[in-house]
């Protein structure tokens, strides 16, 4: 590190609390050295996220900040009036937010949002600032960055946007950068280039970072130093190496053990090849002009799971919506119990319908907000089986149970519940259907990393027990990896890969999937590192 | 993009095709016809025939409804039945008044309207946005013609600064119709504004949730560089609608302000065609007033296509 080790930001004793009177951020102290990176890791509800907006003296809708110090260079920023603050807000510390797509704005194009923030503070004239932003798009490759600029936020990829972002948040050369999940919203091959030129960007500029992130591994690449945070309370905070590699708390142990664990391959044992449950061949499918799926042949039995991997826009959640029947096929056949299915979901019978069912990947929207739990559930039960409302009310009960929820939850309002309940109703929902084989469509991707893998259990022990197959689509090679018998890699509509899934994660690997799997974060310090020197001894 | 905007376009023609055939089949089921009106009540069965021959209305509504509406595709829109008069001579002129009045008003509504609407969402739950919100609502809960007679009876007869009577002539210059319809385009004002106003709020109030908007604020900027740069651009496509509607609006509903204000409009005109049964010239007006509504929503729907950054700029 650079020796300026001057205290450029700290946090004293910081309290954010709702409305309502929860304390969202307990008492948080925090001291961020010019050129040092401090990660703040916990999971959704931790206050990571409010600590960030809170270091620029901003509470979202419904919370404010009710104690503490936030001083930028000795200067407590807190005490300042509304112009004030205003006027350390991106000049002094700027923000990257983690979805790139909903902060673009999408009426403006990228140069004038790029632009905005130095001419407005009035520290470059427009023409000044578009020859800083052009310079940052080259620093940041970004592609044609002469015209870049004049481009709008719906027609660049996401991770073009994020490095956008990036060059938005750099605009008035700040000194502290707070980095809310700046990956998280990306592919693993796209999260690479992004941490990679984030990392340069503030060892270049000599900057001071506050990384938010629930994933340690990547946090592990940029960070100094990492803070573990619960329920707005700090648990730990120490030197990365000593938090990956000697936890001191139970609770960072169990986050550091969760995120090893998947790096490891679990012992499935290759299901008996019984005959499909669901099978699809050749099938493709097509949005406008655009094919989304080509030529893909891909079969469930009885009590297997089959996972089907790639980035986003590979076409995996086409492929489910396909064979559901949800996007008619083009070409192709699905069979179930080897009868041919009509493509379209209104050409399948009733109990066609019944035996296929899908778990969405947002639990939040797949459940009516105005339904109480019992309803949901019990309304596929009606549906399919038209039993008795007695009849029906025992079998939401026995369901709850069986996805590990108290049976008096049938009369709560799914907005009541966590992400992990509500994903485990929209589970009990699926089986209340009995079917055959459950779509999983990203069933974790938007839970915690403990909550997901209580959830990943949920559903080995169903198939254990219920002998349901899994269809289960994910971009995490973790998940893959521990419980998929058969795996299938997606590429640009086409299944590159397929097959038992320590034979597809074993060498020889197909060069995509060599690719993807190297991206996947380690839990140790110069992972990052080594997978760029290993990259460019292969390019050169 | 373009292909959307025909498509738009072409059902709007499609709608104003469907609402003819209403106004014909609604002036078909109407108790009575011209030759009754005309003949009176002690008319006998047999003139009443021959009049009707004579007229043409006893050939079947197909042929009648067809002959209409070529006609009226050609710019012709028949006789009056009463008076035996051009009906496009006698409607243009007042259409042209109408239209006069209604882009007076809106002159003044449209701008002041989501001026003030962004001024009560920049300053929303304080004292601005609370006065405005209640001032328009007043507007629009009282009945028109008692604006117009409270402001006659401020603006005309106590401070004498407008006349109350507004009835124009072709032979008028511009300013001096500017003043004497200032009165009827104040009222008018009165009642579209509430409506664009909260709409304006509303919408720039709803986008104040997104993403984009927070981003803004962490850049620093103030809450009116906020709203006006990143919340109203995007809250664009309802604002245009509730625009358009009331536009129309200020067309077709102003029956009432016309007699108030004695301004010589075309809703009188289809009120007098009505009361007198001259059926050519009430399907003639409905036709105008359909083809002023219609013709804004469609624009309206155009520009919501237009400032929508993904279609006006595909990949």
């Amino acid at each position: 590190m650079i020796a300026t080790n001057k205290t450029i930001l700290k946090l004293t004793d910081l309290r954010v609390e709702a409305l309502s009177g929860t304390v969202l951020v307990d008492n948080v102290s925090l001291e961020l050295k010019r050129g040092e990176v401090v990660g703040l890791i916990g999971e959704s509800g931790a206050g990571k996220s409010t600590i960030g907006l809170a270091s620029m003296v901003y509470a979202r809708a419904g919370c404010r900040i009710t104690g503490g110090k936030v001083e930028i260079d000795g200067e407590d920023i807190r005490l300042l009036d509304a112009d004030g603050r205003r006027d350390r807000r991106g000049q002094r510390i700027a923000y990257i937010a983690q979805s790139a797509a909903a902060s673009f704005n999408p009426a403006h194009r990228l140069m004038d949002q790029v632009i905005e923030m130095p001419v407005s503070h009035g520290l470059m004239t427009i023409s000044e600032a578009k020859a800083w932003a052009l310079e940052l798009f080259r620093a940041l490759d970004l592609p044609n960055p002469d015209t870049f600029g004049d481009r709008y936020p719906h027609q660049v990829s996401g991770g073009q946007l994020q490095r956008a972002m990036a060059a938005m948040a750099m605009s008035c050369r700040p000194d502290i950068l707070v980095l809310d999940e700046p990956t998280t919203a990306l592919d693993v091959t796209t999260q690479i280039e992004v941490l990679t030129l984030l990392k340069k960007l503030i060892r270049d500029y000599n900057m001071a970072a506050l990384y938010i992130t629930h994933d340690l591994a990547v946090v592990a690449q940029v960070s100094d130093r990492i803070m573990v945070l619960r329920h707005g309370k700090m648990v730990e905070l120490g030197e990365t190496a000593q938090i990956l590699q000697a936890p001191k708390m139970d609770y960072t142990r169990a986050l550091v053990a969760e995120r090893k664990a998947a790096d490891k391959l679990a012992v499935v044992s290759a299901s008996n090849q019984a005959q499909p449950v669901i099978e699809a061949h050749n099938v493709v499918g097509i949005y406008g002009t655009f094919t989304a799926v080509k030529d893909v042949s891909i079969s469930v039995a009885r009590g297997e799971t089959v996972a089907v991997v790639g980035e986003s826009g590979s076409g995996k959640s086409s492929l489910a919506r396909l064979i559901v029947g949800l996007l008619p096929r083009r070409a192709g056949e699905v069979k179930l119990h080897g009868e041919m299915l009509s493509a379209d979901l209104k050409g399948r019978t009733r109990d066609e319908l019944r035996k296929v069912q899908l778990i969405y990947q947002q639990p939040d929207v797949a459940l009516n907000p105005r339904q109480t739990v019992g309803e949901i559930i019990g309304r596929p039960i009606e549906f399919y089986f038209n039993r008795s409302p007695e009849n029906v009310k025992a079998r939401v009960n026995k369901l709850l149970r069986l996805v590990g929820l108290p049976e008096d939850y049938a009369g709560r309002l799914s907005t009541a519940l966590s992400g992990g309940q509500k994903q485990r109703v929209c589970i009990a929902r699926a089986l209340a259907a009995e079917p055959d084989v459950i779509i999983c469509d990203e069933p974790t991707s938007a839970l915690d990393q403990l909550v997901a893998e209580d959830i990943l259990k949920l559903l080995k022990s169903l198939q254990d027990n219920l002998g349901v197959g899994y269809l289960f689509i994910t971009h995490d090679l973790g998940i893959v990896r521990r419980i998929a018998h058969r795996t299938a890699v997606m590429l640009k509509g086409e299944i590159i890969a397929q097959g038992p899934t320590a034979k597809i994660f074993s060498p020889p690997f197909h060069p995509y999937t060599e690719q993807l799997l190297s991206s996947v974060p380690e839990m140790r310090t110069d992972w990052l590192d080594d997978v760029l020197a290993k990259r460019v001894l292969k390019s050169a | 993009m373009l292909k959307t905007i025909a498509i738009r376009i072409a059902l709007g023609f499609l709608t104003l095709w469907a609402v003819s055939i209403l106004i014909f089949g609604a002036t078909e089921i109407l108790p009575g016809d011209v030759a009754s009106a005309v003949l009176g009540q002690g008319a006998t069965p047999e003139t009443l025939a021959v009049f009707r021959h004579e007229l043409g209305l006893d050939r079947p509504a197909y042929v009648r409804y067809l002959e209409w509406f070529f006609n009226a595709l050609h710019g012709d829109l028949g006789i009056a039945m009463t008076n035996k008069r051009v009906i496009v001579e006698t409607i243009a002129p007042r259409l042209s008044n109408t239209l006069f009045l209604a882009g007076y008003a809106a002159l003044i509504a449209v701008p002041t309207s989501v001026v003030f609407g962004v001024a009560a969402a920049i300053n929303e739950g304080k004292f601005v946005d609370r006065f405005v919100n209640i001032v328009s609502l007043m507007t629009i809960s009282v009945p028109e013609f008692f604006i117009a007679y409270v402001l006659i009876l401020y603006l005309a007869v106590q401070f004498e600064i407008f006349p109350s009577l507004s009835t124009v002539f072709p032979e008028m210059d511009f300013s001096e119709k500017i003043f004497i319809a200032a009165l009827p385009a104040f009222t008018l004002t009165m009642l579209v504004m509430a409506h664009m106003l909260r709409m304006t709020r509303t919408s720039v109030l709803s986008i104040m949730s997104q993403p984009y908007v927070e981003m803004a604020f962490l850049k620093g900027l103030t809450r009116a560089q906020v709203i006006i740069r990143h919340a109203l651009p995007n809250a664009a496509a309802p604002i245009i609608s509730v625009i358009a509607l009331n536009l129309a609006y200020l067309i077709v509903g102003v029956v009432v302000i016309e007699v108030v204000f004695v301004y010589p409009g075309i809703g009188q005109f289809m009120v007098d065609g009505v009361s007198k049964r001259d059926l050519p010239v009430v399907q003639a007006c409905g036709l105008i007033f359909a083809g002023a509504f219609v013709g804004l929503n469609t624009v309206a729907d155009v520009l919501a296509i237009m400032v929508n950054p993904r279609l006006r700029h595909p990949l």
